[in-house]
């Protein structure tokens, strides 16, 4: 119930704010700024961190760079709005953000309801568990009674209740703000499970000094695809925004790399790679961009390969396979429609 | 009688020991306040079993067994606290993402606290006349000196992090909610309804609403009101909405200071011919204010502490600078209890200081009769 109510009024909230910002063209606008202003997380691993120097890096933040570096023609013109959970959707909403890539689930209702437009499917997650051996069990369906460690104003938690309805379990939540927050909860014993989509689990897992001693339930209770999102009503940068990333992932299925894009831009014998880098055909200015947008956007980060290996891969501390996020022809599922 | 003349009777009156040894000195203070009587000696016992089962391990952790040298969570290998990110973080958790060129900005404007604050707070400084002119220009050095303009770069407030911007926002709030929490306590007591329903309006709404809705209010909200393409930079917003909140408490904390003056006083200001805000300001006031110290102390350290929420709008103080190192890759797990530990110190030296400079001035203040 008292969900619901703050549901509505979010919103209303929502709802409200979008009548006074659906005018303009984002693209202009992100233009006439000369940066693009871009949502992402306060900090998750290999998703979105800082470096050393206070430099942001990770694979959400790549897509942002990517996207500046076609827009505008450099990767470095990015403006990062840190969003919590529940300051994201009002964020994008109000225009405080141009585009949001902050590992965000694309939902029925965010897509229809919230009036937002996602842009595909950047990273195929779901939600798994994390428990001490010594619970003594070996699924998830035998949690009846568990506290569960879990993050507020994220699909897990309504995940997580409609697991445990249909599963006719109880359960007793505990709510924390942060993942950080959430790995230490489970750590100090204040939950028995913690929940989180499965790369978060096994990013946490890799931290633990006793890892033998946790495992990973089997099941996986939810699907959550997670993507970009932009504001509905200005479809042109919504393309723009969509075609970049099918570029990154089109890029790695021609073999076009950060290292070799500049060398095929300057012709192949493949017609599709000459398509996408600009030589042949008419693609950017289809978008309102020019010819090389998306050598600039490849050329920022790499394919989508190099991208998740440099941030997720089994090179990285969080050591994710690439599994469901490999290409469709790698036995995975990522399909990115012909640039054609 | 005091301890002088009693050494004087002494030279007088040979027949006069000094105390018994054992009642004067350290030995005298540990008998009398450790173990006198057999309640305080357990407890003192007790204690001293706690401290000892507690203190040598936290000293091993945190310094003999910790690793001080690395360039990730990987290299730091024994039991030990993980120390290593000190080296390469250490700026972030004291200047967030500002300029690392323009540091010098930041620590100038620090080092001119110093003087600024020992102005305002402590009397019988050479140069006071000045000292106070300065003193009072300070907020607006600092922010040119922190945001740029007349010649230096501009630094936008999205730069500002770790303790840095605790202490902006802290100070911004402790400066401006003092006089705001007067004036509102003042209105609160005021014969006028209009100015007295205002501000009991204004007092009671704020205190009756969690501090973090009114941030959501400001970093979401305030967008609708505010005319098209006009936009009200997200830190300003979020330091008066801190400072209202804390305005609101102290208005209270100092209403009660106002209630403890017996009406003797207001009576004899007004028969000396004082007019309201004479009698207010030369009589009532620092009376009142007086009273309130430790009250208007214990809110500025609630207000300082709530600088962390700050967060909500993105910006990364050095609680957030701690949960940012949190989730970098190569330190994830290893430094969570580190972390946090530094930006807790940082806010117990700020905290206590205060408390204790309060106790300080409530001495000198003091004009009891004891």
């Amino acid at each position: 119930m008292r969900l619901n109510l703050i549901r509505f009024a979010a919103m209303a909230i929502i709802t409200l704010l979008s009548f006074g910002t659906a005018h303009a063209s984002t693209l202009n606008d992100v233009k006439a700024a000369g940066h693009l202003k871009c949502g992402i997380n306060t900090g998750l691993p290999g998703f979105a961190f800082t470096d050393d120097k206070g430099n942001w890096k990770g694979f959400d933040v790549a897509f942002c760079r990517a996207l500046a570096a076609a827009v505008l023609g450099n990767a470095d013109k990015v403006k990062y709005v840190n969003l919590t959970g529940k300051t994201r959707f009002p964020a994008l909403a109000s225009g405080e953000i141009d585009v949001l890539s902050r590992n965000t689930t694309w939902t029925f209702s965010r897509d229809v309801d919230l009036g937002f437009t996602f842009l595909g499917v950047s990273y195929y997650d779901g939600q798994g568990f994390i428990g001490r051996k010594s619970l003594g069990i070996k699924s998830a369906k035998e949690l009846d009674g568990a506290s569960v460690c879990i993050q507020t104003g994220t699909t897990t938690e309504l995940n997580l209740a409609d697991f445990f309805r249909s599963n006719k379990m109880k359960y007793e939540p505990v709510p924390i703000e942060t993942n950080a927050e959430a790995r230490a909860g489970y750590l100090a014993e204040r939950c028995d499970v913690y929940t989180t989509d499965a790369s978060g689990l096994a990013a946490t897992k890799s931290t633990f000094k006793d890892a033998e001693n946790h495992m990973v339930f089997p099941e996986i209770i939810s699907k959550e695809p997670l993507g970009p999102v932009v504001r509905q009503g200005d479809d042109q940068w919504a393309d723009i925004a969509r075609w970049t990333l099918n570029a990154l992932i089109v890029a790695e299925e021609l073999g076009v790399t950060q290292a070799n894009v500049n060398e095929k831009a300057k012709g192949t014998k493949n017609p599709e790679i000459n398509r996408m880098l600009g030589k042949e055909g008419s693609m950017g200015k289809m978008l309102g961009l020019d010819a090389t947008w998306a050598v600039r956007a490849i050329a920022a980060g790499g394919n989508y390969a190099e991208i998740f290996e440099k941030y997720l891969g089994t090179k990285t501390p969080l050591g994710l396979s690439r599994g469901l996020n490999a290409l469709y022809k790698d036995g995975g599922i990522l399909y990115a429609p012909p640039i054609r | 009688m005091t301890r002088d003349n009693n050494s004087h009777s002494d030279k007088a009156n040979p027949g006069i020991k000094p105390p018994p040894a054992n009642t004067v000195g350290i030995i005298g203070w540990i008998r009398k306040n450790l173990l006198g009587g057999w309640v305080n000696t357990l407890l003192t016992i007790i204690s001293i079993y706690i401290l000892w089962l507690a203190l040598p391990p936290l000293f091993d952790w945190a310094l003999l067994n910790a690793d001080f040298s690395g360039s990730s969570g990987k290299e730091c290998t024994t039991n030990g606290a993980c120390w290593a990110w000190l080296d390469q973080r250490i700026n972030q958790f004291f200047y967030g993402f500002y300029p690392p060129e323009s540091y010098w900005r930041v620590n100038l404007s620090l080092i001119l606290l110093l003087p600024a604050l020992a102005y305002i707070l402590f009397e019988n400084l050479p140069y006071s006349k000045y000292g106070r002119w300065f003193a009072l220009s300070y907020p607006i050095i600092s922010a040119l000196l922190l945001l740029g303009g007349a010649g230096l770069e501009v630094v936008t407030t999205d730069k500002f992090g770790g303790f840095m911007l605790n202490l902006v926002a802290g100070l911004a709030g402790i400066i401006l909610s003092l006089p705001i929490g007067i004036v509102l306590a003042l209105g609160r007591r005021s014969k006028l309804p209009l100015i007295r329903m205002f501000s009991i309006a204004f007092i009671e709404i704020i205190r009756g609403v969690p501090l973090i809705t009114l941030l959501f209010v400001a970093v979401i909200i305030v967008q609708l009101f505010l005319p098209p393409g006009v936009s009200l930079d997200q830190l300003v917003r979020v330091m008066i909405m801190i400072t209202i909140f804390a305005s609101a408490y102290m208005a209270e904390v100092i209403r009660g200071g106002l209630q403890a003056i017996p009406n003797g006083q207001y009576e004899a200001a007004q028969a000396v011919g004082l007019g309201y805000w004479r009698s207010m300001r030369l009589v009532i006031l620092p009376q009142a204010l007086k009273i309130s110290i430790p009250g208007i102390v214990n809110t500025f350290i609630g207000l300082f502490k709530d600088t962390t929420l700050v967060i909500i709008i993105g910006l990364f103080d050095i609680l957030g600078q701690a949960r940012l190192l949190q989730t970098n890759p190569d330190w994830m797990g290893k430094v969570d209890h580190e972390t946090f530990l530094l930006a807790a110190l940082f806010f117990f030296i700020i905290c206590f200081s205060m408390s204790r400079y309060s106790i300080n001035l409530e001495k000198r203040l003091d004009t009891t009769n004891k």
